[in-house]
């Protein structure tokens, strides 16, 4: 009893000291510790690859909100009913298992001179080098009648889990003949080609079910990015279904009213049944808070992705500015890995390597009728530079879309198991 | 023999394509001859353009006198061979345990596997869709029983075919690769490539042997594999970087 008190009391001392006092840091005595905020494709990425290269020489934690990650990517498939919402669900209990350390709890705050992440929760941690990840946020007011209370009325689904489920029963629901509108985002934003190929799988889902339905885009972009192949694709599979309004014909002048759920482009007023409001992004709220914010994105290093505005603070993936990448998962799984060599490398004398990026987007336009679009890039001084790239054609063989898509699939279990192990 | 083929779709200006693909080492012109067995089966199989469609075989199989294994074995003496034959390749056990079970490449076997090489043998290491059209089929079929003994029915062939496969030279296959940066440059490949070897609509890279995997590489890199994924990403490696990643993932197989 007396050995159990004096364990139970010493354990408890050492517990308060660690949540009240800032950490040892690798510069006196430990293990050097990296907080890795946001569980997704790149903050999921980095926290295991600095965990298995290290082989433990690092203390990797990583803070999660959710306990099952939906992805972006391939949830435009859950709405065609092409995927499951569990095919796109991921848990952490392998990263877990791995190594890392998983808080599922909201960061709220960044000391960036006392290196300290505050949590929600109410705890803290301390680093040495901090990882941040955090996907997007939207731009406040930047559809006019919008903002985050408007979401359940009219959502974004660009956060996939929830919102995604919520649209796709909105879609279910539509009434015969009905309309769904979406009203698309300005550039940057994360997903290029997302909003074109949800509006493949929502006209898709309809022409097999309510294919008298009609589909309204109002696009703040004169073009966007596979347009010839989306245009092609809605064209020879929904022909009469889709109608795009880029800016040229007034689709950036818009508002919407989601207690009437109306959506006004260029001065017409339209009723609508479901309205996917996507609005104008900016980097995961953390990051502003963290101070490493210069207007809507954080500013990076190309080399090793660390911060403009503090060389111990990384920011991957959407929240990134930097250069040519587009905003995907597949980039932000690249610079990742680029940022996990170059932190293992600071943190431990590890080799470090030259940095080396790549992408590729698929997208779905109907069954087995996939495309794709990719580039390689590397460091410069000045930003991530790109190199060379391709994209699919317009008019390409039955065969060559559908190996396309096959391999989309391959990718998703490729990415996702290098993300979640 | 009478050859439906020969006189009605091969006239002499046909005959002198074909002529192409064979190269003199004896003196006296068999490879007609060579064919005839093989046509009287499949009257309209055009070995001539499955040379051409061969192309597809080729970044993995070679095939005629220099043919040796590659990504996949040399196709030499296939027609009538048992499934799993070649000494020295490593094939996949599901391939091996048809081979055990009696499979035997006839002119019917082959077509199957090629029309759906996994549906015919799941599990196969053969990481190629397939030829959906059956023209293309038999006269690849066609062309690869040239390089047959029982295709041919020719016990002592004078016309040696030349060697279709692609190679990389000897000086590449020898480079030392450096396992701790393929490691690094290998995380670039495992965005697609499922890291525990699964080949669901990508192909699997663990566990290979390095001369296969750094003759795959450079055979996107100089265009004879078509996937523009691939072509772009080993565009940019250089020899060194090739020898690395091959060193990386047969260090995962082991």
């Amino acid at each position: 009893m007396s050995v159990n008190r004096r364990t139970f009391l010493g354990s408890s001392v050492a517990a308060s000291v660690a949540l009240t006092a800032p950490r040892v840091l690798a510069d006196g005595h430990g293990k050097p510790r990296v907080v890795v905020i946001g569980g997704g494709a790149g903050g999921a990425t980095a926290a295991r690859y600095l965990t298995k290269d290290s082989k433990g020489a690092i203390d990797v934690t990583l803070v999660e909100p959710t306990r099952t990650y939906y992805t972006c990517f391939f949830s435009n498939l859950y709405l065609g009913g092409f995927k499951t919402i569990d095919d796109i669900g991921h848990t952490y209990g392998n990263l877990a298992a791995g190594g890392v350390n998983v808080v599922h709890d909201w960061a709220v705050g960044v000391d960036r001179a006392a290196k300290v992440v505050t949590l929600a929760g109410g705890g803290s941690l301390s680093y040495d080098k901090l990882i941040l990840s955090p996907g997007i946020d939207f731009v406040e007011g930047a559809v006019a009648g919008w903002d985050l209370n408007a979401q359940n009325a009219m959502p974004h689904a660009y956060k996939a889990g929830s919102q995604t489920e919520l649209l796709k029963a909105q879609l279910m629901a539509m009434p015969e003949g009905g309309t769904f509108a979406m009203v698309a985002p300005p550039n940057p934003y994360r997903c290029p080609p997302g909003p074109y190929e949800r509006v493949s799988m929502v006209a898709h889902y309809l022409k097999n079910n309510n294919p008298t339905a009609k589909i309204i885009v109002a696009d703040p972009k004169p073009k966007f990015s596979k347009m010839a192949l989306f245009q092609e694709g809605w064209a020879d599979n929904y022909a009469g279904m889709v109608d795009w309004i880029g800016a040229d014909f007034g689709g950036g002048d818009v508002s919407v009213d989601p207690a009437a759920m109306t959506l006004t482009i260029d001065g017409e007023e339209t009723k609508v049944d479901v309205c996917n409001v996507i609005p104008a992004m900016k980097a995961g709220r953390i990051a502003e808070i963290a101070g490493v914010t210069d207007g809507n994105w954080a500013p990076v290093n190309a080399a090793d992705m660390s911060s403009k505005m503090d060389a111990d603070v990384h920011v991957l993936g959407d929240a990134s500015q930097q250069g040519d990448m587009p905003k995907s998962g597949f980039s932000a799984n690249s610079q990742a890995k680029v940022c996990a060599n170059a932190v293992r490398g600071a943190l431990t004398g590890s080799k470090v390597f030259p940095a080396k990026f790549s992408n590729t987007c698929w997208s779905l336009i109907d069954t087995d009728n996939g495309v794709k679009v990719g580039a390689t890039y590397e460091a410069t001084d000045e930003k991530i530079a790109k190199v060379d790239g391709f994209i699919s054609k317009t008019g390409e063989s039955a065969d060559l879309r559908k190996a396309t898509y096959e391999e989309s699939e391959g990718w998703y279990a490729g990415i996702t198991a290098d993300m979640f192990g | 023999m009478p050859s439906p083929f020969i006189s009605s779709r091969l006239d002499n200006e046909a005959l002198g394509q074909v002529g192409w693909m064979f190269q003199r080492v004896g003196g006296i012109s068999l490879g007609l001859v060579g064919f005839a067995g093989v046509l009287a089966a499949q009257p309209s199989a055009d070995p001539e353009r499955g040379a051409k469609v061969y192309k597809k075989c080729m970044a993995c199989h070679m095939v005629g006198p220099e043919a040796r294994n590659r990504v996949g074995p040399p196709l030499n003496d296939l027609l009538s061979a048992r499934a799993g034959h070649v000494e020295g390749f490593r094939y996949s056990d599901a391939m091996r345990a048809r081979g055990d079970a009696g499979l035997t490449w006839t002119e019917e076997a082959l077509d199957a596997f090629l029309a759906d090489p996994r549906g015919f043998v799941p599990k196969t290491k053969m990481s190629f869709r397939g030829l959906k059209d059956a023209a293309d089929r038999a006269d690849v079929i066609a062309y690869l029983a040239t390089f047959s003994q029982a295709g041919t029915g020719s016990a002592a062939q004078e016309e040696v075919p030349v060697a279709a496969g692609f190679a990389v030279s000897d000086e590449i296959l020898s480079i030392e690769g450096d396992v701790e940066y393929g490691a690094y440059l290998g995380s670039e490949c495992t965005t697609c490539h499922q890291q525990d070897g699964g080949n669901a609509g990508i192909p699997g890279i663990v566990g290979w042997e390095t001369d296969d995997f750094v003759t795959a590489m450079h055979a996107y890199k100089e265009g004879h594999r078509a996937n523009p994924v691939m072509q772009m990403v080993t565009g940019r490696l250089a020899n060194d970087e090739i020898a690395a990643l091959a060193a990386y993932f047969k260090s995962l197989g082991n």
